[in-house]
């Protein structure tokens, strides 16, 4: 893998088709980057840390009832150089 | 005698917690003392089986006796969505506003929302007693909106009782504020005491900031429910169970649950037929699991009945239910509609009209005693046979044959006439006229009854019903139910004692899948 290490992107994005608005991502987002929009949530990308030094672990994905729903977004570099979560 | 006395709300009423606690304690679920006083909580007699002080919490909530659905009615508020497991026969992709059953929704609510809501429904329906917090997910994954509804209706519409159904999984570290709001009852859905048992139904739980798979996520979810249940008793809080009946996976451990729930002081135990259409595109849906017939699950209920109490009539509603069990009026209080609404709550009127409600329920229970006191001479036969009833309600023979959406089954023996549950079927009778299929289904939904009482019935459908060996019987229209489900079975033994009728056990039945729509 190569290392693109950008600090204050995301990796993660929320499927909006996928989306069923239940809003438990929203409460357990440690840098709450989480917020509802026109009736799905989205990820805030500047926000994002991937939940590097708060757990092991994604929150969005662990948490979501959808699976394959809180996804890595490709088209942005990790948070983080190799090694993310999920 | 029952009091006529409709204020049975305790708000604020702490000093009455530590004489229900004692009751609970004593009474450990109800009708363990064996013998002829089975009749369940779930049913009219429940005031003879419970000890006053829970009977005066549950008389007046649809969801805990059947014959109290029929005179007042509840309505739950979906403002938690969010969920922390995962269920194999929950499926929180489709909320389809055509669908009855648990889990649908057709829009979620701020708490401000929903305290509104609650007002203007309040307003509109006298007889809407109950709110519940009860999905789509578990309201105690979203604590803060949840308590801030019940915050919210507590303040302005006191009178109306709180309930909340949880998975269980966050209980334990709620019960002090659960307490603190006042809330009446609490639901645990609890499907298992065996985490083997548990694997197969719950892919996983979202605890501690992981998800737990398989055998070890249901060994913590199993702990949580029955401490959270422990906890909830203890402070004598009414804690019902809802179970779900899975063939092959929990249905016989259901009788381990039943025995683990009773011990820890839950007073009624709910099992419901697993709903699992391919449709819904639930796990279990799609991977061919299939819900219980109408004898499987009758005879689950029946077997588990010795211990504890069972609930027979749940209909397994929407998570935005509005109305009197059954006829759901959800579409008149959508969102735009009651922000638009002018509400003025009135506590008086309200009142007015659930003293009328005690007089007419005491009259129905009067009618059924006195007649039930003409079954004492009769020999104590081994005969039973099921019944199905059109009614509308107020415990009457008062529905036309067409016009039934769902059949109440009653079980008739020397006992006398008691509520099994429910069939809902297809509308036979759509703009006047019959349609042959749909009477085929209902005759499936009900094949393992002896006769259909009904308060009309044409020329076709009697005839191919005496044909499917089911007596329709309209002779009882508008009558009281059980009284006149008594003369009906003493007529039927006479006749079996004289030999001019055989009496046979009849055949299984199908229970209703899937969508159920009220328009």
């Amino acid at each position: 893998m190569t290392a693109r290490w950008r600090s204050k992107q995301m990796t993660y994005k929320i499927v909006a088709s996928q989306c069923t608005s239940c809003s438990a991502c929203e409460a357990e987002c440690p840098n709450v980057a989480i917020s509802e929009k026109n009736g799905t949530f989205v990820i805030n990308p500047k926000k994002c840390t991937e939940c590097i030094g708060y757990f092991d672990v994604p929150q969005c994905v662990a948490v979501c009832p959808v699976d394959d729903t809180c996804v890595i977004d490709t088209s942005l570099p990790r948070y983080q150089a190799a090694g993310g979560a999920a | 005698m029952e009091s006529l006395s409709t204020e049975t709300v305790e708000v604020g009423g702490a000093e009455s917690i530590d004489d229900v606690m004692q009751k609970i304690a004593e009474h450990k679920g109800c009708g363990t003392s064996g013998g002829s006083g089975k009749a369940s909580c779930g049913t009219a007699a429940g005031e003879n089986d419970l000890p006053q002080e829970i009977w005066d919490k549950v008389k007046n909530h649809p969801c805990y006796s059947e014959e109290a659905h029929h005179h007042y009615a509840r309505m739950h508020v979906a403002v938690a969505p969010a969920c922390n497991i995962q269920c194999n026969y929950c499926n929180r992709k489709y909320d389809c506003a055509n669908e009855s059953r648990p889990g649908v929704v057709s829009e979620k609510l701020t708490p401000e929302q929903a305290s509104k809501k609650v007002l203007a429904v309040a307003s509109t329906i006298p007889q809407m007693t109950v709110l519940g917090i009860a999905g789509p997910g578990d309201p105690l994954a979203n604590p803060e909106k949840t308590f801030k509804t019940f915050e919210l209706i507590a303040a302005t519409a006191p009178d109306i009782k709180l309930c909340l159904s949880t998975n269980g999984l966050a209980l334990p570290e709620h019960v002090d504020t659960i307490a603190k709001y006042n809330v009446d009852h609490v639901t645990i859905t609890i499907n298992m005491v065996d985490p083997d048992v548990g694997a197969q139904i719950y892919p996983w739980i979202y605890w501690q900031h992981k998800r737990i798979y398989g055998r070890e996520a249901a060994e913590i979810l199993t702990q949580h429910q029955m401490r959270g249940l422990e906890m909830l008793t203890e402070r004598g809080i009414l804690c019902k169970v809802n179970s779900v009946m899975i063939p092959g996976i929990n249905d016989k451990h259901l009788v381990e649950v039943n025995k683990a729930v009773k011990s820890r002081g839950a007073f009624l135990h709910n099992i419901m037929p697993l709903i699992s259409s391919p449709e819904h595109g639930t796990v279990f849906g799609l991977n061919g699991q299939r819900g219980p017939t109408a004898q499987e699950l009758k005879a689950l209920q029946d077997s588990c009945e010795g211990e504890m109490n069972m609930m027979r009539h749940c209909r397994q509603c929407r998570a935005d239910a509005v109305g009197l069990l059954g006829e759901d009026r959800s579409a008149e209080f959508t969102t735009d509609k009651i922000m638009a609404m002018e509400v003025t709550y009135d506590l008086e009127s309200r009142k007015a009209y659930q003293t009328k409600v005690e007089e007419e329920r005491l009259k129905v229970a009067a009618a059924k005693n006195a007649e039930l006191a003409t079954l004492a001479g009769e020999d104590n036969v081994d005969i039973k046979i099921l019944i199905a009833v059109a009614t509308k309600g107020s415990g009457r023979v008062n529905e036309h044959f067409g016009h039934a959406k769902e059949f109440q089954i009653y079980e008739l023996s020397t006992n006398g006439a008691k509520f099994v549950g429910h069939r809902r079927v297809d509308l036979y009778c759509q703009g006047g006229y019959g349609e042959e299929d749909s009477l085929d289904t209902i005759i499936r939904a009900i094949n393992d009854c002896t006769a259909v009482f009904v308060a009309k019935i044409g020329g076709c459908p009697k005839n191919d019903l005496v044909k499917a060996g089911i007596d329709p019987v309209d002779e009882f229209a508008f009558e009281f139910i059980e009284q006149s489900a008594i003369t009906y079975f003493k007529r039927y033994l006479d006749k079996v004692k004289s030999g001019e009728i055989e009496h046979k056990e009849r055949g299984d039945a199908t229970l209703r899948q899937g969508a159920f729509i009220t328009a």
